[in-house]
């Protein structure tokens, strides 16, 4: 097998490296594949499809799906855009998303990938589920109304630092995430510097004494899409 | 020929979004020559006087008046906009929706640790409208034609909304101008 694959994004020659995912070398390429679970230090599982694209014409994860010489793949097509604000759309009536006084927004990659989408109202009926917070630890508190289950805490936890202090429970619309202690997160061991408190795309894991530390107009997102980062390497 | 009307009414919000209407700042003068305003609480003008271009609602449906407020525009604008998160998803009053309706009015009017009702009333005089079961989005109740997101949507969300309304523009808005907060 030759070390360099080529193949097409929306018609567009890419060159990858054997061994990468259609969304690690459309980043390389500059080209933005919108997605949200995906985080480049962790273990990529395709759980919240935001990243689906057409690969020889079927609906594949791009964070997943390793390269092929000579595959076609789709990404930015009307349909996906509208599968993807769909994806979005779910994820904010499941939750209980208050943007207006969320500590995570202007930062919130859920909030930034709506904005992007150009979506100025979900389309279905909101839920408002019942979830609950947890403010036991000392320096961290859980949300779980601002939860979309990534896993990103889950795998952080568990892979980089060594100690699984979050695990899903339940299913479907009760799936929650869940601590590794006796009853809350103060009697995990989980501290603020480990890099599972760091890697919340939400504001679902928020720390303590922070606040709104970036004023309004100077935040992550205020100005420039999410994605803006890959696609100015083009 | 007559200019056309917009009318505009707060529902269960807190006026923060028609706030951010007068925020256009002297563009109102602008405003003022493409438009007449109608039912507002900008010019105290209670009743519709007649058929409204553009209608602006702000805040969700709380209570049964505000329910009726939303049909009377629905039914009197021939384009609905929901105006900042209260109206497109229940906002701050939402947050409501997930503890049952009886013992809100009980922690408002009963229970809260600085409530002083020695008669144990919760207020019920049918002057009062009655309270929903939870907080609706707008879209939920009427027909909504556009969404201005925002905590309040900024005054240039406001604006160039209706600017492109008023002169058949699409209305599309910038990535600046989508904010939730």
């Amino acid at each position: 097998m030759s070390e360099h694959i080529t193949f097409t994004i929306d018609g567009v020659e890419i060159k990858g490296k054997a061994g990468q995912t259609i969304l690690q070398a459309a980043d390389q390429a500059g080209i933005y594949i919108p997605r949200l679970c995906y985080l480049s230090e962790l273990i990529p599982h395709g759980s919240c499809r935001v990243c689906t694209v057409i690969v020889n014409g079927k609906p594949q994860a791009a964070c997943t799906q390793p390269i092929t010489e000579g595959m076609t793949v789709e990404n930015d097509t009307p349909e996906l855009k509208e599968h993807r604000r769909n994806i979005i759309d779910m994820l904010f009536v499941e939750g209980n998303h208050y943007c207006m006084f969320c500590e995570k927004s202007g930062n919130c990659e859920l909030q930034a990938m709506a904005y992007r989408l150009g979506i100025p109202a979900p389309k279905y009926p909101y839920l408002f589920p019942e979830k609950d917070i947890d403010a036991t630890h000392p320096d961290i508190f859980i949300d779980r109304n601002r939860c979309i289950l990534c896993g990103r805490c889950v795998e952080a936890s568990r892979d980089i630092d060594h100690k699984g202090v979050f695990e899903f429970v339940g299913r479907g619309i009760n799936k929650k995430v869940a601590v590794n202690a006796e009853a809350n997160l103060k009697d995990s061991n989980f501290k603020v510097a480990d890099k599972a408190a760091d890697v919340c795309p939400v504001g679902s894991i928020i720390k303590k004494r922070v606040g709104f530390a970036v004023p309004v107009g100077q935040r992550k997102y205020d100005s420039k899409p999410i994605g803006s980062e890959i696609e100015n390497k083009k | 020929m007559s200019k056309p009307k917009i009318a505009t009414a707060s529902l269960a919000g807190c006026f923060g979004c028609h706030m951010s209407i007068l925020d256009i700042d002297e563009r109102i003068l602008k405003l003022i020559e493409l438009v007449d305003f109608d039912k507002s609480p900008i010019d105290d003008i209670k009743e519709f006087t007649g058929r409204c271009a553009v209608g602006l609602i702000e805040g969700g449906c709380a209570n049964e008046e505000n329910v009726r407020v939303l049909q009377d525009f629905r039914k009197h604008c021939d384009i609905l906009i929901s105006v900042g998160d209260c109206a497109i998803m229940g906002g701050i009053p939402a947050m409501r929706n997930n503890i049952p309706l009886k013992e809100c009015l009980d922690e408002a009017y009963l229970n809260g640790p600085t409530v002083h009702n020695p008669e144990n009333i919760t207020p019920n005089d049918k002057e009062i409208p009655l309270c929903l079961d939870r907080v609706y989005p707008c879209h939920e109740v009427v027909k909504i034609d556009y969404h201005l997101p925002g905590c309040p949507p900024s005054a240039d969300t406001i604006w160039q909304a209706l600017v492109a309304l008023l002169t058949n523009k699409p209305l599309e808005l910038p990535y600046e101008l989508i904010k939730y907060d």
